[in-house]
């Protein structure tokens, strides 16, 4: 049983991505914030835009979540920095996965997309939620079963 | 010989491989897998004797009546219980529980109480919950040691003259802790409450003997004790279960019909409306069948000596938090823990990456969670069929995974 450089659905982007995250910290001024949870798992995260004239002059992330989660948010993070609101509304999992080059499978999809959804919400006004079931709990009540 | 000397040939799916790795299946306390006697006797089952049972006066009707009458009275026999018609058969533990939420909860007033833990698993918090809200009920639930015991002493304090029932684990599935079930039992009934115990992860690892646990209701799932999912075990003392009324209605749980009313059938069928599960109730047979076979005392050693093989061996490696009562005190087949700076279902994944099942996330325990400081823990659990090389596995994969991400 040996220590492979690539195991199970990690990549070397999400490994270098959990290791070394690029946008991961607090975002002064930041004026469109959002955060959620993944009540399967407990993935947090807290997404911060600083938008100035329709476009995205700063975000940064943080959180408390899964290797794969923290990768994601950070690759989402990079994907809108600096872009044209327009633009960045349009990052969907597609995009992250491509950067990611894992192997995902569907149980693990919600630690791909929190990230993204957290974005929309942030997009949209920014409520920032404390953690409790939101209008997307149907969604994420999918993928693994909770059982124990 | 050993125990999983003796039984692992008898589970076929152990010999197939995952990830390019034998199998570990270290996630029996979620669902246990299957010998091939279990499986077997529901295949010849359905090709051999497969009717509705109860109604139908015919051979195969008959057949299938017996044979799911039969495995009433193994469950009769394997848990000590006095009477045959204290044994309901339901769908499985979470569907036991919110029967007696139900029709335990129906009969009590606003402001009565009811008494749960802080290490119980959602099926036994959330029918208790909605059971509150509907009646105006108060719930309460007594605390857990920093050594992951109950507390006894708040136990204490918790009990009053509104406590109506208390509800509660005799094994947890996060901490592993056996609960003083007859102790529970003697300081509620002191205050006239009902007691409930969630039997989930005791019935597949410990002798049971109901009349020296002398709890009012014991419920427990098959699919965790090598038997099939779908079907599980209410025990209710007859004096307190004929007391109880029936919440759901149907084919079966009466006796005499009118438009406006009907007179409600004998225990225990009055709690078992619409067609049973009768193959899994055939499994159910040859589960315990199995289990006594091997002898519950000898399973229960074996199980316990895996479950010190992987604290002892989780201990040692930095960086990992072993969660639950200290080694010293006598604990059910479950390891959680956690490793440092890793969230469990990294770790879950890692190890299955190396062929190795195991449970990952809240285990339905958040509240417990949230009292561990954690936002979850990985979980190895250990049955009949696992080997001290298998938890060696586990233990060099966890040493492992600490760099491996």
């Amino acid at each position: 049983m040996t220590v492979q450089a690539t195991r199970g659905p990690y990549s070397d982007v999400i490994r270098e991505r959990w290791r070394r995250p690029k946008f991961r910290g607090e975002l002064p001024g930041a004026n469109a914030v959002a955060e959620d949870v993944n009540p399967l798992c407990g993935d947090r995260v807290r997404l911060m835009l600083r938008l100035v004239g329709g476009r995205v002059a700063g975000a940064r992330f943080t959180g408390d979540s899964c290797a794969i989660c923290a990768a994601s948010a950070d690759v989402v993070v990079e994907l809108v920095d600096g872009r044209p609101v327009a633009e960045a509304r349009r990052v969907d999992t597609a995009d992250v996965l491509a950067v990611l080059q894992a192997d995902i499978r569907p149980t693990r999809m919600r630690c791909v997309t929190l990230p993204l959804s957290v974005l929309a919400t942030a997009l949209n006004g920014g409520a920032s939620r404390d953690g409790s079931v939101g209008e997307a709990s149907g969604e994420k009540a999918r993928g693994s079963g909770a059982t124990a | 010989m050993r125990l999983d000397e003796l039984t692992r040939p008898d589970f076929p799916i152990l010999e197939r491989a995952v990830n390019g790795h034998p199998l570990v299946y270290l996630d029996s306390a979620a669902s246990s897998q299957k010998p091939r006697r279990v499986i077997e006797a529901m295949s010849q089952y359905y090709e051999r004797s497969h009717a509705n049972v109860h109604r139908s006066i015919h051979t195969l009707g008959e057949e299938a009546t017996e044979l799911y009458e039969t495995s009433r009275d193994r469950v009769q026999r394997f848990i000590g219980a006095r009477f045959r018609e204290e044994i309901v058969l339901t769908r499985g533990t979470t569907d036991g529980l919110n029967l007696l939420a139900d029709a335990l909860c129906m009969r009590l007033a606003p402001g009565d109480e009811v008494l749960v833990t802080e290490m119980e698993h959602h099926s036994n918090l959330i029918p208790w919950q909605m059971a509150a809200r509907r009646r105006g009920l108060t719930l309460k639930a007594v605390p857990v040691t920093g050594e992951g015991l109950l507390d006894l002493e708040a136990l204490d304090r918790f009990l009053t003259g509104r406590t109506r029932v208390v509800a509660f684990a005799h094994v947890s599935n996060v901490l592993g802790t056996i609960n003083p079930v007859a102790e529970v039992v003697s300081a509620a009934r002191r205050f006239g409450a009902i007691t409930v115990v969630d039997g989930a992860q005791a019935a597949p690892h410990l002798a049971l003997d109901m009349s020296s646990l002398n709890c009012d209701f014991y419920v427990f799932s098959p699919h965790k004790m090598l038997g099939p999912t779908g079907i599980g075990v209410l025990y209710g003392r007859r004096e307190v279960l004929e007391r109880l009324e029936p919440t759901r209605g149907g084919g079966e749980m009466i006796k005499e019909v009118w438009i406006e009313r009907a007179q409600w059938n004998d225990l225990p069928w009055r709690f078992e409306p619409g067609t049973p599960s009768i193959a899994e109730a055939v499994g159910l047979t040859a589960a315990i069948e199995y289990l006594e076979k091997l002898g519950m005392d000898r399973v229960a050693e074996h199980e316990r000596a895996l479950s010190r093989q992987a604290l002892d061996g989780l201990a040692q490696i930095p960086g990992v938090r072993v969660f639950g009562p200290p080694h010293s005190i006598e604990r059910g087949a479950v390891v959680a823990f956690a490793i440092e700076g890793l969230h469990p279902h990294d770790v879950a994944a890692l190890l299955d990456a190396d062929g190795i099942a195991v449970r990952a996330g809240h285990h339905c325990a958040m509240p417990l969670m949230r009292r561990l400081g954690v936002v979850g823990t990985t979980r190895a659990s250990f049955s009949v069929f696992n080997s001290p090389e298998e938890v060696a596995s586990l233990l060099h994969a966890v040493a492992a995974v600490r760099t491996a991400l």
